[in-house]
């Protein structure tokens, strides 16, 4: 009985961290891009827009993910209907993510030579040439690093939402560990916790480690 | 200042028409010309001044500088990825000044571009460096292979196409620059400090390439550097560049055998002989007695078989005169040469040995006196 609601708990978050950490990856790299591209300099060069678009993101980045959730409520009732559930969890989670995964993206697409910028431009690289075959592939090794943190810190995040009713592990864990004192469901969620942790930020450095030929 | 060129410093202020029709036949055949170029950041710093130059086809032209002197921003009019704000840039008699991005874009592939950082993609394999000019004009892919295959054969790389850039060497990366920036059998290639991250046994095997190149293929090229060796290596022509202004031009033989302006001559330092540093320290500005002996330095430029003849000089000096360092460079077919000497009790004075010396040497200048 307890074993199948972990097996759910645990589907529950993969679910949640998935679907969000996904829409966070397609968001978040044409936001990054947008941010490195259209910076003073950049090759889409727009300041203004670019301070816009960057006072947005440290907004979001500068709410506490628990304030966050509660403060989107009604915006998350407007998307899916409900406040409850896995469902419910992914829109602040998404919208957590999103600005996060972007700023560190952006962080690796900054630190791409500006050379190769120059080099592509002089072997005749339109400019979305540039940003498809030199600062996106070089970037690369950095951007599937972040991804892995913002992976970690969203199964973070889904404990919290799991706290106030979106299911998953955070969920068991808090109803079962914390208010039945069931310390063996406490320390089983953990264990597994650190697992999955564990396997993201090992397959993410792998990964990483692969594509990474400097 | 020659007369053609102050000829096009006036014209350049003329309309198109006038200019196209009364100009030197020369610069009309120019395949790059700047007319009164400036560049000014940020309002107030000028990287540029007033560039009047016209660079022929198949030539291999230098501009060589101090770092900080514009050379980087002179490159890079160019192919405009730096824009002049002021004065034109013309290639082929077309100014480049109004081109749109289509326009750059087809500009930018008839002129390759090396650099000395190499500017690799380190994600890609040398083939993928190599095939991406090609790719992101929508070569087939048939032609493309073809062509890497062929240009990584003349650089000498074609079993290193699946390395990826780390795991070469200095030289192999830049011989991978070179492969990259002719796919597009480009008519002009530019090089900014090709060969100033390499050792000197690399450097010319690179300017060898270099060589070849501007031979086999007929392309013009421009390079900037800061080391006179690499211009007197393969240079045809050379100007001197400092603070943003033409500070010296003309034939590299001319250059070097003479040269006229203070940074030249700086520049020039290193590949002349200076006096041994033995002999500096006894070195005396005024005879300190009556048997002191006169340093002189000739030096001179000639054609190839034009070397002073050394008895007649000797003779002419009087005394005992002592060889301390001799050397002749050959140049472009012309003799650079310089003669350090010490004379000892001659009939003539100081002033006198420099005025005997001319008659075999270009400039004479008294260096000092040794006891």
């Amino acid at each position: 009985m307890w074993f199948d609601r972990l097996v759910q708990g645990a589907l529950d978050t993969l679910l949640m961290v998935g679907v969000s950490s996904l829409i966070a990856l397609l968001v978040g790299i044409p936001l990054a891009v947008f941010l490195v591209t259209s910076d003073k300099g950049g090759i889409y060069q727009a300041p203004a827009l670019n301070r816009v678009l960057g006072a947005f993101v440290n907004l979001f980045r500068s709410i506490p993910f628990l304030i966050l959730m509660v403060a989107l409520i009604p915006f998350t009732r407007l998307i899916v209907g409900t406040t409850y559930g896995v469902w419910a969890a992914v829109v602040p989670l998404t919208i957590a993510a999103t600005p996060f995964f972007a700023r560190i993206a952006e962080v690796s697409l900054r630190e791409v030579d500006h050379g190769l910028i120059e080099a592509a431009q002089a072997m005749g690289c339109r400019r979305w040439h540039i940003i498809w075959h030199v600062l996106l592939p070089e970037a690369l090794p950095g951007i599937v690093g972040g991804f892995t943190i913002t992976l970690v810190t969203m199964i973070n995040s889904s404990a919290m939402a799991g706290a106030i009713g979106a299911g998953g592990l955070g969920d068991i864990a808090y109803r079962y560990g914390y208010q039945r004192f069931d310390t063996q469901i406490m320390l089983t969620v953990i264990v597994l916790l650190v697992i999955l942790v564990a396997a993201i930020q090992l397959g993410g450095d792998r990964l990483a480690r692969v594509l990474n030929k400097r | 200042m020659t007369a053609a060129h102050s000829q096009l410093r006036d014209l350049g202020l003329l309309p198109r028409d006038a200019e196209q029709t009364e100009l030197h036949p020369d610069l009309n055949r120019a395949h790059v010309r700047f007319i009164n170029l400036g560049k000014t950041y940020d309002g107030s710093v000028h990287a540029l001044q007033g560039i009047d130059l016209a660079i022929q086809r198949g030539e291999v032209f230098g501009i060589i500088g101090r770092s900080g002197a514009g050379k980087s921003s002179l490159i890079r009019t160019i192919n405009r990825l730096e824009q002049p704000s002021s004065g034109r840039v013309l290639i082929d008699q077309v100014d480049i000044g109004d081109y749109d991005e289509d326009r750059l874009v087809a500009l930018r592939r008839r002129i390759g571009m090396i650099f000395q950082h190499f500017n690799l993609m380190s994600a890609k394999t040398v083939w993928q460096n190599v095939e991406l000019p090609l790719k992101v004009a929508g070569v087939p892919k048939p032609q493309r292979e073809q062509k890497v295959r062929e240009l990584l054969e003349l650089v000498g790389l074609q079993d290193k196409h699946k390395a990826y850039p780390a795991q070469l060497s200095g030289g192999q990366k830049q011989r991978v620059g070179i492969a990259r920036s002719l796919v597009h059998d480009p008519q002009i290639l530019l090089c900014d400090e090709a060969t100033s991250a390499l050792d000197p046994e690399t450097t010319q095997s690179i300017l060898g390439l270099l060589r070849e190149i501007n031979r086999r293929l007929g392309l013009t090229i421009v390079l900037i550097t800061h080391e006179m060796a690499v211009i007197r290596e393969i240079c045809d022509r050379v100007v001197v560049l400092e603070h943003g202004r033409i500070v010296e031009q003309g034939p590299v033989w001319k250059v070097f055998g003479n040269p006229q302006h203070e940074v030249s001559k700086t520049l020039l330092a290193p590949l002349q002989h200076g006096l041994p540093d033995e002999l500096q320290s006894r070195l005396q500005a005024m005879p300190a007695s009556s048997d002191a002996a006169v340093v002189l330095r000739l030096q001179f430029t000639g054609s190839a078989t034009d070397e002073p003849d050394l008895a007649a000089l000797f003779g002419a000096l009087g005394g005992r005169v002592r060889l301390l360092q001799g050397g002749v460079e050959r140049i472009q077919g012309h003799a650079l040469g310089q003669l350090l000497l010490a004379v000892n009790s001659s009939p003539h004075n100081a002033e006198a040995l420099r005025n005997r010396a001319g008659r075999w040497a270009q400039q004479v200048e008294v260096v000092g006196y040794v006891v």
